[in-house]
């Protein structure tokens, strides 16, 4: 009964939604796979998050809370995964393919010599074996791959696998590790964001503003139509490169990868490279005064017209519409 | 101060990706330098320029990555050297990263160099699996490095806010965009750069038993993503797109 084994990250004292997906697939695949789920916990107190990652699937929780890991580091976050991984010997090891995630999973992988797969999108049990499905070339294609023994290690991208409904009389049991937590690079110092601010790649609304906007002092229609949406911002890469926005913002091959449920192209013409990054979008709306632009090739909804005259209009809409809805 | 900067030849992100017998068509192929990897090689330089000392290139791959280490040593790089073996063909990226660890164990370096992913693989493996079989400290997705007495101090991105980590050297950094403008090549760098040393070696030269590349991870197949249903256009003044638009979203996509 080998099972398997998910690594959950929690931010502020809550759990993230990315690791509660995780924990969620394992449950969907541990029909097929057999054995336990078991979820990883670090930090001191990360106990009291046992119960809700029981209430999502997991059988069990290992918990590393040793007062010295109190702030993420690299090192002793890889060590006390692959040894949660080592002593439970699972099929498998989902991690959530987040900064945290896309930073650890690879020195844990190498660590337990393990084959892993990035970002994954979807998993297929086939003679016992995980098979995974990922974007490569940032969505250009589409790869299927297999591993060569356990642990069959994968990050999965979020927003993409759905949540188990919650179910609070699922208990799991909580046991403890200790790992050497020494690490010779350390955070000593976290720049938040301004509060309430929506990461891109886990928005389920985006409103992404390209060349069409014809200047950064335009920018704050974008902004405007995505707090009427309570969406994120996001930017083409030649408007980063043109030191409108910063490159955080950026959707597409050299930037960021997203999937939400809705994506709003305004005034991008859809480069390549940009619908690559958005286009496992589900609904994806283009607004854009030249009807042959290749973003309508990829948008479920187009609005052909000026961008100054749609936006005004849209954003003004949009507040009616939500506040009539709530 | 010597610095490797590990770079990888990825397809023009530009190129149109075409699939071929379960397999991405090279002949299409447009072949140039990650980018990420160049914000590596514009940080070495500029490390260099400080602090003095030495910036070697390391690529693993088949004749063709002599280009962009040729264009890399343009940039101002000293040297490079090229992991070129039929053998390194069927790894994946841990094998791949055992066969750089050998490398720059050999080489020595007090900084290792990277950029945050290969665009086209987009596996974002090599810095932290790098790290690890080196035993070395990593600091990933960086958007600013200082290097001072035996430390870095590095700025990195995660979701929502800008993190400063501390390491001590040698250490594994990897670039994110962000962190600098990468140089044009001169053409005094261009015509610098043919006399250059180009190193090969080879699984055998580094010392890597077969099983160190034995791949863990296979692609069994490829293919194009599947196309989206066809575009409705939404018509009419910008007033009545934008309340069509809402409807449509609430009543027909449910999405608000």
């Amino acid at each position: 009964m080998p099972g398997i084994v998910t690594f959950a990250e929690h931010r502020d004292g809550k759990l993230r939604r990315p690791s509660l997906e995780a924990v969620s697939e394992a449950r969907r695949l541990a029909a097929s796979l057999q054995g336990p789920v078991t979820a990883v916990l670090v930090g001191p107190g990360a106990e009291g998050l046992a119960a809700e990652l029981a209430s999502y699937g997991a059988d069990k929780v290992h918990v590393f809370d040793d007062p010295a890991l109190g702030a993420y580091a690299t090192e002793p976050w890889a060590r006390a995964l692959a040894q949660a991984a080592t002593e439970a010997k699972p099929a498998a090891v989902l991690v959530p393919f987040t900064a945290m995630g896309k930073d650890l999973a690879p020195r844990a992988a190498a660590r337990l010599g393990a084959g892993l797969v990035t970002d994954c999108v979807s998993f297929t049990v086939k003679d016992g074996r995980l098979e995974a499905r990922r974007p490569m070339y940032a969505g250009k294609a589409y790869a299927t791959v297999r591993w060569e023994g356990d642990p069959q290690m994968a990050t999965l991208r979020p927003n993409v696998f759905p949540l188990e409904k919650p179910d609070a009389s699922r208990k799991a049991e909580v046991t403890k590790g200790q790992v050497d937590t020494s690490s010779r690079a350390k955070v000593t110092a976290v720049h938040a964001a301004a509060a309430g601010k929506v990461e891109l790649t886990e928005a389920q609304i985006i409103v992404s503003g390209g060349r069409g906007l014809k200047g950064p002092e335009n920018f704050h229609l974008i902004q405007g139509l995505a707090d009427a949406l309570g969406a994120a911002v996001g930017a083409s890469r030649a408007v980063v490169d043109a030191g409108w926005v910063d490159h955080q913002y950026q959707v597409g091959q050299t930037g960021k990868t997203v999937s939400p449920t809705l994506y709003v192209a305004c005034g991008i013409s859809g480069a390549i490279q940009h619908l690559a990054g958005m286009s496992s979008s589900k609904v994806i709306v283009a607004i854009n005064k030249d009807p042959d632009a290749p973003i309508f090739k990829v948008a479920s909804y187009g609005l052909v017209g000026d961008v100054f005259e749609i936006l005004p209009k849209l954003t003004e809409a949009a507040k009616a519409y939500f506040s009539a809805k709530h | 101060m010597k610095i490797v900067v590990c770079v990888k030849q990825v397809p023009d992100t530009e190129t149109r990706i075409r699939i071929a017998d379960g397999k991405v068509a090279e002949s299409d192929v447009n072949w140039i330098v990650s980018p990420y990897d160049e914000f590596a090689l514009e940080e070495a330089l500029k490390i260099k320029e400080q602090k003095g000392g030495e910036v070697v290139l390391l690529s693993l791959g088949p004749e063709r990555v002599v280009s962009a280490l040729r264009s890399g040593l343009a940039m101002g790089a000293d040297s490079a050297v090229h992991l070129k073996d039929a053998k390194f063909d069927a790894a994946d990226t841990l094998g791949v990263a055992h066969a750089l660890a050998a490398a720059v164990k050999a080489l020595e370096p007090d900084l290792v160099l990277t950029g945050q992913q290969g665009v086209g693989g987009d596996n974002s493996q090599i810095p932290g699996m790098l790290a690890e079989i080196l035993d070395w400290p990593q600091v990933t997705v960086a958007v600013k490095v200082e290097v001072q007495d035996g430390q870095a101090r590095v700025e990195r991105e995660i979701e929502g806010a800008h993190e400063t980590w501390e390491t001590t050297l040698p250490a594994v950094v990897s670039a994110q965009k962000g962190l600098n403008e990468p140089r044009y090549a001169s053409l005094k760098g261009i015509m610098a750069a043919k006399k250059k040393l180009i190193e090969t070696r080879d699984a055998a030269a580094l010392g890597l038993p077969a099983e160190a590349l034995a791949p863990k991870t296979r692609v069994v197949a490829m293919d194009q993503p599947p196309s989206r249903g066809a575009v409705k256009m939404i018509e009419g003044d910008p007033e009545t797109q934008s309340r069509e638009l809402l409807r449509l979203l609430h009543e027909e996509a449910k999405v608000i």
